[in-house]
């Protein structure tokens, strides 16, 4: 009888594993299966290409090299070898913990367009055949928002660098701090920063990769600790929104302000790199701080 | 009526007072403003609050220092670009014990409201109080903050200058200070503004004081749409010091006279007197790794979510 029982339980939980191996993202990555005749536009020059052309080049604009948000699956595909990436740090549930009104089915809805957990999916890959830890952000995801469950994954992303000794590298595509989860988001800043300290500390090399658009709260923590900073061309990268700033001073902004090319001329990115030549720029870096152990 | 009003009213009551002479009338209505605070002023909404901690008489931070601290030598300048009014710092004894202190300095009139920013710091201010803050670990003086800010300044120059690298610099050093930092909230806690000054061993609130990621009116005009709509996002926000103490987010709540710490700030001056000497000599046992290690704790365990635990389930650890 008692037999029977454990049995049974353990029928049940590899029954529900089983669900839950699927429901993971799977290690080996199919390309894109993108509909015969579908048209993109650009939104900077108006063209219009099959949208498999853009899949083709690496979603930049044929015409005017505007770099189009990329979905996280897309950017671990086009950064890591094939099939090299493992994601680690799955099964996030975020709640709403001030209560407000339409939150959860706001993080339904955005589940559901996006297939993730949440805004951000972190694993081990590779890249060349050099492993480290890769971090992407989806701004597809609520914006690439920072909420408790970001906040808790970027830690747990540096932990895992940490803990298997490897670099890190984060892509990041963010509108900020989650106003739905109020303060709890503001303490991600905290956090994070206080996890990257700690990687610091172990003399382990962070990369963050600032892509289109990085602002707020995630800006002013976690993105601009990288021991190196790279950003994509045009990219909007600020602590304030252009609309925030332009109410409070009562004036129209320059040219370019706040984009990559502007912060690298203030000195705030280390280099500017068009999305072809990020994976060969990250190999670059990987190797030369590339371990003796390695 | 918010509670702006309702210290109009209590004002009109008050100047009647004075004009008064007859001994039973000054009696009388001396029990009415008596009455009429102890029912207005005692249920305060999240508006209200909101109201207080903006009011242009509440103490700010140069007040504290003059209060609690003494032979206070102020700091200026980040060493790099220029001195910043938002933020005020430098080093003092509290109660022979000798101390770093920072804070946020709103003015108390236009022309101060202007030389200081109204609180809201550019890059080289958080520079500046990271530069006094090393200063404090090097020499092991407990830190003590006061937060008082509506955020980080919005602009052209504090973006060109690097508003985010700067915060996101204190936040990564904060977290490795071996000395205590020691929090106070007086007034307007603003998002990553507040943050950059406030990542503390232990934080504290006054009453009426608030903190948040943004402002009500930003809240209600990003989420909403309609920026009019501030009172509702006041008290959606879950900003006042007792909804954060029941989150755990700050430790300790400071009481307040009875209408805002404007009314007597002589109370709330040794009511925080109280609470740091406590705070102080909870932390002069610990050392150095235990504090840093508390402080790391406190904020890696901040979080409302839930996780199914797979790795469990295979039983390998990732």
């Amino acid at each position: 009888m008692k037999r029977d029982v454990l049995k049974s339980a353990f029928q049940k939980r590899r029954r529900l594993l089983q669900t839950l191996n699927r429901m993971a993202m799977p290690s080996t990555q199919k390309p894109v299966d993108v509909p015969e005749g579908l048209y993109e536009k650009c939104m900077q020059c108006n063209a219009t290409f099959l949208q498999e052309r853009a899949v083709e080049n690496a979603f930049v604009c044929p015409e005017c090299d505007n770099h189009f948000r990329m979905r996280a699956v897309d950017r671990i595909r086009m950064i890591c070898d094939e099939g090299s990436f493992i994601e680690k740090g799955y099964g996030y549930i975020t709640l709403n913990p001030l209560f407000q009104e339409g939150y959860e089915q706001k993080v339904f809805t955005a589940k559901k367009r996006t297939k993730l957990d949440e805004a951000y999916v972190y694993g081990y890959a590779e890249n060349h055949g050099y492993p480290f830890v890769i971090g992407v952000m989806d701004s597809h995801f609520m914006m690439g928002s920072m909420g408790s469950v970001v906040g808790e994954k970027v830690t747990k992303s540096v932990e895992y660098a940490l803990y298997k000794k490897l670099p890190l590298i984060i892509f990041l595509a963010s509108g900020g701090a989650r106003m739905q989860e109020g303060i709890y988001s503001l303490m991600q800043m905290a956090k994070t920063s206080g996890a990257i300290r700690k990687l610091h500390d172990q003399g382990q090399l962070y990369v963050s990769v600032l892509t289109h658009p990085t602002t707020g709260g995630v800006t002013a923590s976690f993105a601009m600790l990288g021991d190196i900073i790279l950003a994509e061309p045009q990219a909007l990268i600020g602590f304030a929104g252009p609309r925030v700033i332009e109410q409070t001073i009562k004036q129209s902004l320059p040219e370019g302000f706040q984009k990559a090319e502007f912060l690298q001329a203030k000195g705030m990115v280390d280099a500017v790199i068009h999305r072809h030549k990020l994976r060969d720029t990250l190999h670059t870096i990987l190797k030369i701080h590339a371990r003796s152990e390695v | 009526m918010d509670i702006l009003q309702k210290e109009q009213k209590l004002k009109k009551l008050e100047d009647e007072l004075k004009r008064l002479d007859d001994e039973q009338a000054i009696k009388n209505i001396k029990k009415t403003i008596e009455d009429y605070k102890a029912k207005a002023m005692a249920s305060l909404t999240a508006w209200d609050r909101v109201l207080l901690a903006r009011h242009a008489k509440r103490p700010h931070t140069q007040d504290y220092i003059n209060a609690l601290f003494d032979d206070f030598i102020e700091m200026h300048g980040d060493r790099t670009y220029e001195d910043d009014r938002a933020i005020i710092g430098g080093i003092g004894l509290f109660e022979s014990t000798p101390v770093t202190i920072i804070g946020q300095q709103k003015g108390d009139c236009t022309e101060d409201n202007i030389a200081c920013n109204f609180a809201m710091a550019h890059p080289e201010g958080y520079r500046k109080a990271l530069r006094l803050m090393a200063q404090a670990d090097k020499f092991n003086r407990p830190i003590i903050a006061f937060v008082d800010t509506p955020g980080a300044f919005p602009g052209i120059g504090a973006e060109s200058r690097g508003q985010g690298r700067a915060i996101a610099e204190n936040l990564f050093e904060m977290s490795r200070y071996g000395v205590p930092i020691i929090v106070f909230v007086i007034g307007e806690g603003g998002s990553g503004g507040a943050l950059a000054i406030g990542m503390g061993n232990a934080v504290y609130m006054l009453e009426n004081s608030i903190y948040s990621i943004l402002s009500p009116e930003g809240y209600a005009s990003i989420l909403w749409k309609d920026a009019s709509k501030a009172k509702e996002a006041a008290e959606a926000m879950k900003l006042t010091s007792y909804d954060l103490k029941e989150f755990e987010i700050i430790d300790g709540i400071i009481k307040e006279p009875l209408g805002g710490a404007h009314r007597d700030p002589k109370v709330v001056f040794s009511n925080v007197k109280e609470t740091l000497r406590d705070a102080l000599n909870q932390f002069a046992s610990m050392s150095h790794y235990e504090i840093r290690t508390a402080r790391y704790t406190k904020y890696r365990n901040i979080g409302f979510f839930q996780r199914f635990n797979y790795d469990n389930l295979k039983g390998v650890s990732s």
